[in-house]
């Protein structure tokens, strides 16, 4: 019996924080590839401490719903999940590489497969442009439009500005859109001066962030200058000094984001059958026409 | 009378309900035959009251030909030899032990959480299947946290399960928002009845109107598990003696980061801190799980765990969160500040801590002016006493202030 279990952080103060984590769990458990997908939080319940016990599987996926290794990855969850001999080396990784480890959780006495985060697997390239195509509602865009790529920085973690030049870089080496630039919210170049950095009229901004709250749904838009208060709210696209600026929300919420952590469950030796081209079917941009 | 064998229960009671006629249904007969298929023959599979196995081959003629029956049933009396036509006319006599093997064995399955909780509604470990067909017949009812789960049976064996608010039992079906699968019940735990997010879904603060009327075993454990998520997997282990419990000092020692700070609140200078940590935020007012963690493993706090059916092993993470700004706000040293309040103020202002902290505000009444924590009481203290920089009795919180003036 196959079980996938999604973890992610949630919020004590935020109702919407778990939404994401539910609707991919939903999108999964809808392709029927795991007899089980089941989700735990640090925030909310069940704890990470606890999740692993209400999993009736033998062989068993955990996949961090986070944007970066780093933390929460390394420490926080194996520990919560107590992974037995867990150590950071177990995942080999230069900060975007971290791929599975297989381990014992004493809580449940069982071997886990515990995979890298969502956030620096290559698929989610796709998903950040993916969010472009949605927040535009046009599945081509690309010719006359920037694309940027928003995070923390280095403030807090190294590892989150890998992520996002990762990305960055793979989605510029597409050629598909006219310019592609990493920003960051605490470090240069900073995602307060954004037309500054583009020449496009038009520029896509995706946050990379799991879930929509303080950081994505406040500070960026008056950061940027999309809205002088958040709680009047902004238009997209809005004009901020000439250039129009498509602002995305957090990337976590894309409905492409469940192919990700299906990609981690596979990269972990699940056995998914035809789940990945099914997501990556159901979740397309329609055409609008 | 033959003597009750090791395999059946007691024998029905004179004073039982009768049990409700059951059909048999086919799966549950197939998956009789399949798992006596995978069995040797003469290895019985035993229901309650009798057995079944494949019948050992004979050669009853002596001319080579082995075969007949196919089947012996034990009961009691001397073992009968049936073909599968007669073991169908068999089971189906004794339906109701048949269909309660097929729903635990079958439907219901091996896992531990689960199984045990689906059993517990029905004191399958306690009571005959007799009796437990009559009372499901009638509806057993049990309480979970703020749930009223009511276990029935159909005449075909099959068990349903409605699952409901405990303020709502009794009320018809068609007068709540009724729903089947057991998922939807994510959107029924995130707000309170006045639209506030539930961080915490053990609170005692679950919103009613609605119901699953109408859900098969799995599902039924799927509601709860997504209402009251880990709360069966914990309340087995503890029935199984197996409830790992951590804790206070172990739980914060093993906090990092923000909550790091958390561990210097414990200055081995007694635990009464954390007996206020409990009074505020584990009693059965604010979460229904049983406190079974203490300070230490040699120390229990003075404040009573509560009462609920399961339990809670460790420090939550609302409580980290909280105690993290306790230890921050409880490093502060005391000073001493001079007010001149009345007799009645001073009354008020317990009056207003009270009424906040036993969540009472949108209980006082507009205009019923003899609460102390009413709307305008509360703003006449403030008209009288405040300062305009916001200070009580216009005495400054940091004593320099008023030196820098």
């Amino acid at each position: 019996m196959q079980s996938l279990v999604i973890v992610a952080h949630g919020s004590h103060l935020n109702p919407g924080s778990s939404a994401p984590t539910y609707d991919h769990a939903d999108t999964i458990r809808a392709t029927g590839a795991f007899d089980e997908v089941r989700t735990g939080f640090w925030k909310e319940e069940p704890h990470f401490r606890e999740v692993l016990r209400t999993v009736e599987g033998d062989e068993v996926y955990v996949v961090p719903l986070f944007v970066s290794e780093g933390y929460f990855t390394e420490q926080v969850i194996p520990r919560e999940l107590r992974l037995d001999g867990w150590d950071v080396s177990e995942w080999d990784s230069d900060g975007l590489s971290a791929d599975q480890a297989t381990l014992i959780a004493e809580d449940i006495g069982r071997e886990v497969h515990y995979c890298g985060p969502v956030g620096t697997h290559r698929a989610m390239t796709d998903v950040i442009v993916r969010r472009a195509e949605s927040v535009t509602g046009d599945p081509d865009v690309g010719d006359g439009f920037g694309l940027a790529v928003v995070g923390h920085g280095t403030e807090r973690n190294e590892n989150s500005a890998k992520a996002i030049e990762y990305h960055a870089d793979r989605i510029a080496d597409r050629d598909r859109f006219d310019e592609v630039k990493a920003l960051y919210m605490d470090e240069d170049p900073e995602v307060d001066d954004l037309p500054e950095h583009f020449e496009s009229d038009d520029v896509v901004l995706v946050p990379l962030f799991i879930a929509d709250g303080y950081h994505t749904q406040e500070d960026i838009p008056e950061d940027v200058g999309l809205c002088e208060d958040h709680t009047e709210g902004y238009d997209v696209p809005t004009d901020v000094d000439g250039t129009r600026i498509w602002y995305a929300g957090a990337v976590g919420t894309e409905p492409l984001m469940a192919d990700v952590i299906l990609e981690r469950a596979a990269d972990a030796g699940a056995d998914l059958g035809t789940a990945l081209d099914d997501v990556r079917e159901t979740t397309r941009v329609a055409t609008g026409d | 009378m033959p003597e009750p064998t090791a395999d059946s229960a007691d024998p029905p009671q004179g004073d039982d309900p009768e049990p409700p006629e059951i059909d048999l249904p086919s799966d549950a007969f197939d998956a009789v035959l399949d798992a006596l298929a995978e069995r040797d023959p003469g290895d019985p599979l035993r229901f309650e009251g009798f057995s079944v196995a494949r019948g050992e081959e004979t050669d009853d003629e002596g001319d080579g030909e082995s075969v007949s029956d196919e089947y012996v049933l034990a009961d009691g009396d001397r073992p009968t030899r049936l073909s599968e036509r007669e073991l169908h006319a068999a089971l189906s006599e004794r339906a109701p032990a048949v269909t309660d093997w097929y729903v635990f064995e079958r439907v219901v399955g091996e896992f531990g959480p689960r199984r045990a909780f689906l059993r517990w509604l029905e004191d399958a470990n306690g009571a005959t299947v007799a009796a437990r067909y009559a009372a499901l017949a009638e509806g057993i009812e049990r309480a979970w946290g703020e749930l009223r789960i009511t276990a029935t049976v159909t005449d075909r064996g099959e068990r349903r399960y409605d699952v409901r608010h405990a303020d709502d039992a009794g009320v018809p079906v068609d007068e709540l928002d009724a729903y089947d699968d057991p998922l939807d019940a994510r959107d029924l735990v995130t707000f309170d009845e006045k639209g506030r997010y539930r961080p915490l879904k053990t609170a005692p603060s679950l919103a009613g109107d609605w119901v699953f009327p109408d859900l098969g075993p799995r599902d039924a454990y799927e509601a709860v598990e997504t209402i009251y998520p880990a709360t069966v997997a914990n309340w087995h282990r503890e029935r199984e003696g197996e409830l790992d419990v951590t804790h206070w000092r172990e739980a914060m020692e093993r906090q990092s980061g923000i909550y790091g700070v958390i561990k210097t609140w414990d200055r081995g200078e007694g635990y009464e801190h954390v007996n206020w940590v409990a009074e505020a935020c584990c009693d059965d007012s604010q979460c229904l799980k049983r406190r079974e963690w203490e300070y230490d493993d040699e120390t229990d706090l003075d404040v009573d765990g509560g009462d609920g059916v399961f339990p809670c092993r460790e420090p939550c993470s609302v409580v980290v969160s909280a105690a993290r700004k306790w230890t921050r706000l409880e490093s502060e040293v005391p000073r001493t500040y001079e007010f001149e309040l009345t007799p009645s103020e001073k009354e008020q202002v317990e009056d207003i801590i009270d009424a906040v902290a036993d969540g009472r505000i949108d209980e006082i009444r507009e205009a019923d002016t003899k609460e102390g924590a009413n709307r305008y009481r509360a703003r006449f203290l403030r008209a009288k006493l405040f300062d305009d920089e916001g200070n009580l009795g216009g005495v400054p919180t940091d004593p320099d202030e008023e030196d820098e003036e």
